[in-house]
């Protein structure tokens, strides 16, 4: 029977497929003795291993290649004679099978580990072995990604670093997860690698392998055992899809023409060429981290300006908005402040830290008007603005604008992630060139909820009505004193909240590059008149979710999606 | 007894890691007879034991001592040697 589930889209797609469910980790065997004698657990043990070891032969028959080689390897460790003798030992003792498995690879595992480097990793593969032997013990399916030898929906409860590192992407057709939010690492994968997502769905859970699923990421939806119709339905919105994303690239703007320039995300001036050839105008957000990341001391001037010019020389006669440098909380810096904080977000960060180490901040400034000049001076100059992090005051944003036009820099704002700079935006704006919403940390701290602790991720989401009203704060004040207000953040990837943020009076919208087209496509589909509707719907909200409801059915497209 | 032992310097860019420890603990696996593998002069180790050989450590240009234990142990330290000497990775 046809049943849907809800959760959140990750960008407009929509894929469908066979559900492949990612298992989760076992728990440990528990040590207790045998009651089923040593021969028969020795018999259980010998089946366990040579199962597993033809198991993982046959997928590196399949996969070929180095992936060959890791899993015969792999088969090679299950049925190695030394471990064999290991597990042997704990059998001969009266342990079960389970156990023994669990134990003699454990022995080995410290080996490795202990020896580091190239061979420490090995012992995770010892583990992934340890883990397949001990699952096929207990009847149950290996942990680990799913290997169905076919397309499909990976189901899984959130995916870890590891897990993502390790996705097959021709595989995957569309992520569903049970838990996880729209800043999770399942979210993030899938905006970048343009993966069909819906994350958060609750009664994922129960998912079962090899059932068909539509997932809808424009929808928020997943529809489990869908009707032919559904899936004519689904099959026909992924090919209009792929064409929207092979139509020409336009510069961004409203189906009434209101431009609306979209711009990238991007922390390395590397990768320019990906984000103009996906349609970026410009930079809406440069983060200077990289340059400063993993340094004992700060980097140079002349370091620090090849860097800018490589950056503004790439995009000549465009747009280029640099945030110097922001550290602290989830990017400590030793040089800038090695003190302990209790609360790290609340600390001497971003812009504070800048004040307290000045030089730092100067030599920044001093290197991006170099570079600014440098590349005039070569051509057509880029359009160099300079903005700063976590500016919580008025006279913060007077402190930064002075000394950024001091070094001679022509455009000089603040980021307003802080709601006291969101509610002053009128005061700021007066002094400010221009605004840059940040909206991960605006929600953030308007929630109160650390963006790092998952215990909380669920208060991390930028579509509630607190935030976008913040965000309204600011848009009337840039449009009452005439200055720019940009969105930079993962809220200006989502197609809908893009519309919402620009009917709050946002003038430009910043994101990773990959998100580009579907955030294109959706502008086109709303008038200004339309975008300040489905704003104020999803003002009226009470919550995050019923502000996304809210905005879906006040949008004429989304509408439309939904029948 | 017809035990035979030999040292070879082992030719691999990435030593017997990977895949040349795979290579080489299949090929002594196969050759029906036990073949040990000593690093210098450390304690030796059963060679058709992928973790043994693994947890060796072994560094290109390190020296290997092989001994096999049968009839035709000369034949298969043969092979084995020269699939040490080598460099897979190449």
């Amino acid at each position: 029977m046809t049943q849907q589930l809800r959760g959140v889209g990750i960008g407009l797609g929509i894929a469908q497929g066979p559900i492949a469910r990612m298992a989760e980790p076992l728990p440990a065997p528990d040590d207790a003795p045998s009651l089923l004698g040593v021969a028969e657990e020795t018999a259980r043990a010998r089946a366990a291993v040579s199962a597993v070891a033809r198991e993982l032969e046959e997928r590196g028959a399949a996969a070929g290649g180095a992936a060959q080689d890791v899993l015969e390897a792999q088969a090679m460790m299950a049925e190695d004679p030394s471990l064999e003798t290991e597990i042997d030992d704990r059998l001969s003792q009266g342990r079960t099978a389970e156990w023994a498995v669990h134990d003699a690879f454990a022995s080995f595992r410290e080996t490795l580990a202990a020896m580091g480097g190239y061979l420490g990793e090995r012992a995770a593969d010892l583990d992934d072995v340890a883990q397949r032997v001990i699952a096929r013990l207990r009847g149950v399916p290996a942990p680990g990604l799913p290997d169905p030898g076919h397309p499909y929906v990976l189901v899984a409860r959130d995916l870890a670093p590891a897990d993502t590192a390790l996705l097959d992407l021709d595989r995957v057709l569309a992520l569903v997860t049970s838990e996880g939010g729209p800043t999770s690492h399942t979210a993030i994968l899938a905006r970048e690698k343009s993966i069909v997502a819906v994350v958060g769905v609750s009664g994922a859970e129960a998912l079962l392998d090899g059932h068909t699923v539509v997932v809808d990421a424009a929808g928020g939806a997943v529809t489990v055992d869908p009707s032919a119709e559904d899936l004519e339905r689904a099959a026909r919105r992924a090919d209009a899809r792929a064409a929207a994303a092979s139509a020409p690239i336009t510069p961004g703007a409203l189906a009434d023409g209101t431009p609306v320039p979209l711009l990238a995300n991007l922390g390395k001036a590397e990768g320019a060429e990906e984000a103009v050839s996906l349609g970026a105008e410009g930079v809406g957000l440069f983060r200077t981290e990289f340059l400063f990341l993993s340094a004992a001391t700060a980097p140079t001037i002349g370091q620090q300006r090849e860097a800018y010019e490589r950056l503004l020389a790439a995009f000549r006669g465009k747009k280029v908005v640099v945030r110097v440098l922001d550290a602290g909380a989830d990017k400590p810096l030793a040089f800038l402040n090695d003190a302990h904080e209790e609360n790290p977000a609340l600390g001497l960060r971003g812009l504070r830290a800048l004040r307290a180490s000045e030089d730092v901040l100067r030599e920044q400034l001093t290197a991006l008007a170099e570079a600014d000049a440098a590349v005039r001076a070569s051509g057509e100059a880029a359009d160099l603005w300079v903005m700063a992090p976590m500016v919580a005051t008025v006279e913060e944003t007077v402190y930064f604008t002075a000394l950024a036009r001091e070094y001679g820099i022509r455009t000089a704002g603040v980021m307003v992630e802080v709601p006291a700079s969101a509610l002053l935006a009128d005061r700021i704006l007066a002094h400010a060139d221009f605004a840059s919403i940040g909206t991960n940390d605006l929600t953030q701290y308007t929630m109160a909820a650390d963006r790092l602790l998952g215990s909380v991720a669920s208060f991390q989401d930028p579509w509630h009505p607190a935030v976008l009203r913040l965000v309204r704060e600011v848009g009337a004040a840039g449009v009452a004193l005439g200055r720019p207000v940009g969105i930079c953040g993962e809220a200006a990837a989502d197609p809908l909240l893009a519309v919402v943020l620009v009917g709050l009076g946002a003038t430009s919208l910043s994101m990773a590059p990959t998100a580009l087209a579907d955030v294109r496509a959706s502008l086109l589909a709303h008038t200004l008149d339309d975008a300040r509707h489905v704003a104020e719907a999803a003002l009226a909200a009470d919550d995050a979710a019923s502000a996304r409801t809210a905005a879906r059915a006040a949008s004429p497209t989304h509408r439309e999606a939904d029948q | 007894m017809t035990a035979s032992t030999r040292t070879v310097r082992i030719g691999s860019a990435h030593g017997l890691h990977a895949r040349p420890a795979k290579l080489f603990a299949q090929a002594a696996k196969d050759a029906g007879m036990p073949v040990t593998i000593a690093k210098d002069a450390g304690a030796p180790t059963n060679a058709a034991s992928i973790l043994g050989v693994i947890a060796l450590g072994i560094d290109q240009g390190d020296y290997v001592t092989l001994t096999a234990d049968g009839d035709d142990a000369e034949r298969v330290l043969d092979t084995l040697s020269e699939l040490l000497a080598t460099d897979h990775d190449a």
